[in-house]
């Protein structure tokens, strides 16, 4: 996954930010919130970088002070120690300039805090793309909504955004809490049943941006993960006008019977548009192999993983909320073939 | 003025000490221990128990990170792996950070305020055993496969009986109440020691500063504690009795729960600290060979870390969606927030630069915990700015932080203390040689296992996992925590093996072996059961230090005060100025104490179990005990005046 955003660029809000960041050691990885692809985590970053270096130079300053002090003026361990004795010394000398400069820098980052806050409240235009995100144990469920109910759809796991755009988007919970977060286009925002959150992200360049649930939910919080995929615009109209669409109609032979398996044995669960198959309680998935993992990130979508996952879900993430459905080898392997062609 | 007394002050002699110790003692053998409310018995007890539960929750921790070590293992499944974390916060955050202090505290407060014992000694015992048979509580049940799961911080709708059926989440809920019982009667004991019990002569200026962390501490806790059970009280209702106020379908509210915790949680974490940096402030200053620094200055500032303290909570909570201008208020009252502990730490510092610090176990250990402290302040201050922290929390940067500050500013400073105050408690020294091992193992390790653990969050590993994939970049990071707190670990072993060599072998202390300014070092080690043969008079904050410090003409008495040798007594002074003002009758060793804290444990339990006629039965056991308990016994409250003569 260390190539994973094509077009990465980091900040360099601030000088030192670009020479430290550019050590090879410090390869991107997928989670990292030190470096910012979009408006709103570009400002976030600056932010974080200018606490972090305050803080490494107070606790450099403090440690140093600490060793010079220890260092001055040793007595022996063993024995009977020095006599104890006061130095008078000026009070405002320690504490008034120590106070006082820690009180400057405070202040500072106050005012720096309050701007940012005010900054990337709002997205800079009004967001061209609106998005519902539900957060479910342990899966996302994402739902692009349109003026006309038509052009709503359902995905689940991944979205496709179009890059230099603000996109909104609308949190639910559908059980317990969790936390939508992208780190490198934005922070978390919490996904509270009974409550609305909104949020928006943008990302400044196409690329795939990793996302995870940020609030400890429950046995598989660690394998509710989502990715974020940022389009040229045109690819992204492109995408949205597939995802649109009916799925595929399978071919006559193994992929139809796959169909006919699939609406008898999964279809309670899941929804394929344009088939018999439409439940509700798992991810639709209509265009699945358009998607690039399985189970909200836990697997690659390939063939072999889609039938280790749908034989055995218990041991591959355990806890999953997708029942072990017996299916017999012929069964499988049509639902497998079926499932492989919705693209 | 009509019923004062007078008494007067005499000399301390051999017979006055043998009269004192047949008042005193404990009856011996194992039912006289059952029965005492000494407060240096039931100080040791506290500390022994809550190290006890430190082990538990650090071995909980290893196998923790042996999961983590590398990416992708299955040594735990999710399900045990989220019952080990959630036991390990519960364990280190309730059950050893907090009694660890109370123990502390509880054995050196009369002895370093001059007195006898605290001002309830059988409340003093109650709160021991309730704290023991809470702990026990808990553990008995994970021993039989039951445990929580939700994280010490159980959020609800995750904790509501629908995500989480079984009994773990109301054992940790009736588990937690009870302990709350325990802290609550302790802070009132505390506070109400140190309004009534002080030397004559200890004005509030004049006491050690571990006096002012844990009466701010206390009062915090009296304020903080309600919050916490009322959340765990309507959540154990939700799940038993089916009340709705954390059922989101029903119109309950998630952040409810939140709000009510984190009121209690932030002060808390103050509560565990303050003490702590309390024994540094009053530690440092012996092996730096001169007082305090700037003692004013760091007393206030104490108390004034709790007052804000109390205004911080939100910060928890900024990615719940809130209000971004109420954010702001609490974003900047946790940026304030820095000032006052900024406070201690140029104190400390500049003691150690003005004086003449001798490197011993216990001076590394208080010394290190200056620089802990700072790295856990300064990531405390990352996240007090909304934007950021929206990216910080819940990662392990967080992780880092808390334990920088837990173990940073709670355990390194308790291990100073222990290595300081171990010789007052058993009559010998630690070794210095295996302390400076252990020293040195346990700052090494400890720094390896969460220094990384900064960059580990920044990179975006998100808190309670149970694995992560190999390509997130955290590999490297996660073998590096992983082998230093087997480091860190090894440092701990070692302190275990120092302290059981040193009780049968250590060298023997003395009263006063590290030529300590303060009352406590006037005293043998170990110190009789009635502390003090007569109550000293204080005249300065460092009454052994007054012939070299020669800051004023006026002398501390220790060898001549009044004797106070009818029965159990002590002296009580008032709360600014201590001027002796009664005597009081201190009460006999009792069982009632023991028999109260199994009846309110043995409640709780048949809460659990939902056993009406269980609560019946061991409120009935209680009310008695009570009975016993407060039976009048001619004790009686004297108004009183004493002579100069």
């Amino acid at each position: 996954m260390a190539g994973i955003r094509e077009s990465s660029i980091g900040i360099a809000a601030l000088p030192a930010t670009a020479i430290i960041y550019s050590g090879p050691a410090f390869a991107d990885p997928p989670l990292s919130y030190l470096s910012a692809f979009g408006p709103k985590a570009d400002s976030t970053a600056s932010l974080t970088w200018g606490l972090l270096i305050i803080s490494i130079l107070v606790t450099a300053v403090m440690t140093g002070l600490v060793i010079w002090a220890i260092f001055r003026k040793r007595a022996p361990v063993s024995g009977p120690g020095p006599e104890p004795e006061t130095h008078h010394i000026s009070t405002f000398n320690i504490f008034g300039w120590g106070l006082g400069l820690t009180a400057l820098i405070l202040a500072g980052c106050v005012g720096w805090t309050m701007m940012t806050l005010a900054a990337i409240d709002q997205p800079p235009k009004t967001p061209a793309v609106n998005i519902e995100v539900t957060g479910n144990q342990w899966w996302w469920r994402v739902r692009y909504l349109n003026d006309e109910p038509s052009k709503n759809f359902d995905t689940a796991n991944e979205m496709h955004i179009p890059a230099g755009e603000p996109v909104k988007v609308t949190l639910r919970s559908e059980d317990v809490i969790h936390s939508f977060w992208v780190p490198s286009l934005s922070g978390k925002t919490d996904v509270i049943p009974g409550q609305l959150n909104t949020t928006w992200i943008e990302a400044r360049e196409p690329g795939t941006y990793q996302g995870q649930c940020g609030e400890y939910c429950g046995l598989q919080h660690a394998h509710m993960q989502f990715k974020v995929i940022a389009d040229k615009p045109a690819d992204y109209l492109a995408w949205r006008d597939n995802q649109l669409k009916l799925a595929p109609t399978p071919a006559p032979g193994d992929p139809q019977a796959g169909l006919v398996v699939f609406e008898k044995r999964c279809g309670a669960c899941h929804a394929v548009r344009g088939t018999m198959a439409g439940g509700y309680l798992g991810p639709n998935l209509s265009h699945l192999m358009t998607r690039s993992t399985l189970a909200a990130g836990t697997l690659p979508a390939d063939q072999g993983d889609l039938a280790g996952w749908i034989s055995d879900p218990q041991s591959v993430k355990p806890g999953t909320r997708m029942p072990h459905v017996p299916l017999s080898g012929d069964e499988m392997q049509l639902v497998i073939t079926y499932l492989s062609s919705l693209n | 003025m009509a019923n004062t007394m007078t008494i007067p002050a005499v000399q301390e002699t051999p017979e006055l000490r043998a009269r004192l110790d047949r008042i005193w003692e404990t009856p011996k053998g194992f039912a006289g221990w059952l029965s005492s409310v000494d407060h240096k018995s039931i100080g040791i007890r506290y500390i022994v128990t809550a190290f006890a539960l430190l082990v538990i929750g650090g071995i909980e921790a290893l196998i923790m990170r042996l999961q983590l070590a590398r990416p992708n293992q299955q040594i735990l499944t999710p399900a045990q792996y989220n019952e080990l974390f959630t036991m390990h916060g519960i364990s280190m955050i309730f059950w050893y950070a907090s009694p660890i202090l109370s123990g502390f505290s509880n054995y050196l407060w009369p002895l370093i305020l001059g007195s006898r014992d605290m001002a309830f000694p059988r409340l003093n015992a109650l709160s021991y055993w309730i704290y023991l048979f809470s702990g026990v509580f808990l553990y008995a049940a994970f021993a039989i496969g039951i445990a929580p799961n939700a994280g010490w911080f159980d959020y609800v709708p995750y904790a509501n009986q629908q995500y989480n059926p079984g009994q773990g989440i109301d054992v940790y809920a009736m588990a937690l109440i009870l302990l709350g019982i325990s802290t609550t009667v302790g802070a009132i004991n505390f506070v109400v020691t140190l309004m009534r019990t002080r030397a004559a002569g200890m004005s509030i200026n004049r006491m050690p500063i571990l006096v002012w962390g844990t009466l701010t501490a206390s009062a915090g806790n009296i304020l903080a504690v309600p919050a916490v059970s009322l959340a765990f009280f309507l959540l154990w209702l939700d799940r038993r009795f089916g009340t709705h106020f954390y059922d989101v379908p029903a119109g309950g509210q998630p952040l409810l729960w939140q709000h009510l915790f984190w009121m209690f949680g932030h002060p808390w974490v103050y509560a565990i600290v303050l003490p702590a940096m309390g024994m540094v402030s009053d530690g440092l200053p012996t092996f730096c060979r001169r007082p305090l620094v700037g003692y004013t200055l760091v007393a206030l500032a104490t108390v004034l870390t709790m007052v804000i303290g109390f205004g911080v909570w939100v910060h928890h909570m900024f990615a719940t969606g809130l209000p971004d201008i109420g954010m702001s208020f609490f974003s900047a009252a946790s940026f304030v927030i820095v000032i006052p502990s900024a406070v201690a730490v140029f104190a400390w510092t500049a003691t150690i630069a003005l004086g003449r610090p001798q490197l011993t176990t216990a001076f590394l250990f208080f010394a290190s915990t200056i620089v802990l402290f700072v790295i856990g302040g300064v990531s405390g201050f990352m996240t007090a700015s909304v934007p950021a922290d929206w990216q910080f929390t819940d990662t392990y940067f967080i992780v880092a932080h808390i334990h920088y500050v837990l173990i940073g500013i709670n355990v390194f400073p308790v291990l100073g203390a222990l290595y300081y105050w171990f010789p007052k408690m058993s009559g010998r020294m630690l070794s210095e040689r295996l302390g400076q091992w252990n020293f040195w193992l346990m700052f090494i390790g400890f720094n390896l296992a969460f220094l990384p653990m900064h960059l580990t969050g920044l990179w975006g590993m998100p808190r309670r996992v149970y694995t992560y994939g190999a390509d997130f970049g955290w590999n490297t990071l996660n073998m590096i925590t992983t082998i230093g707190s087997f480091v860190l670990a090894l440092g701990v072993l070692l302190l275990i093996v120092n302290v059981v060599m040193s009780l049968f072998r250590g060298a023997a202390a003395g009263p006063n072996p590290w030529d300590a300014a303060t009352l406590e070092c006037a005293t043998p080690s170990p110190p009789p059961p009635y502390n003090f043969a007569v109550l000293p008079t204080v005249a300065s904050r460092h009454p052994l230090w007054e012939d070299r410090l020669q800051e004023s003409d006026e002398r501390s008495r220790i060898t001549v005060g009044p004797a106070l040798d009818n029965g159990r007594e002590a002296l009580a002074t008032s709360p600014i100025d201590a001027q002796p003002d009664a005597i009081l009758k201190m009460p006999e060793d009792s069982y009632a104490p023991l028999v109260l804290g199994l009846a309110l444990s043995a409640l709780f339990v048949s809460m659990l179990a939902m056993s009406l006629p269980g609560v019946l039965c061991s409120f009935a056991v209680g009310l008695i005990a009570m009975l016993i308990w407060l039976w009048p016994a001619g004790l009686s409250f004297r108004p009183l005046r004493t002579t100069d003569g």
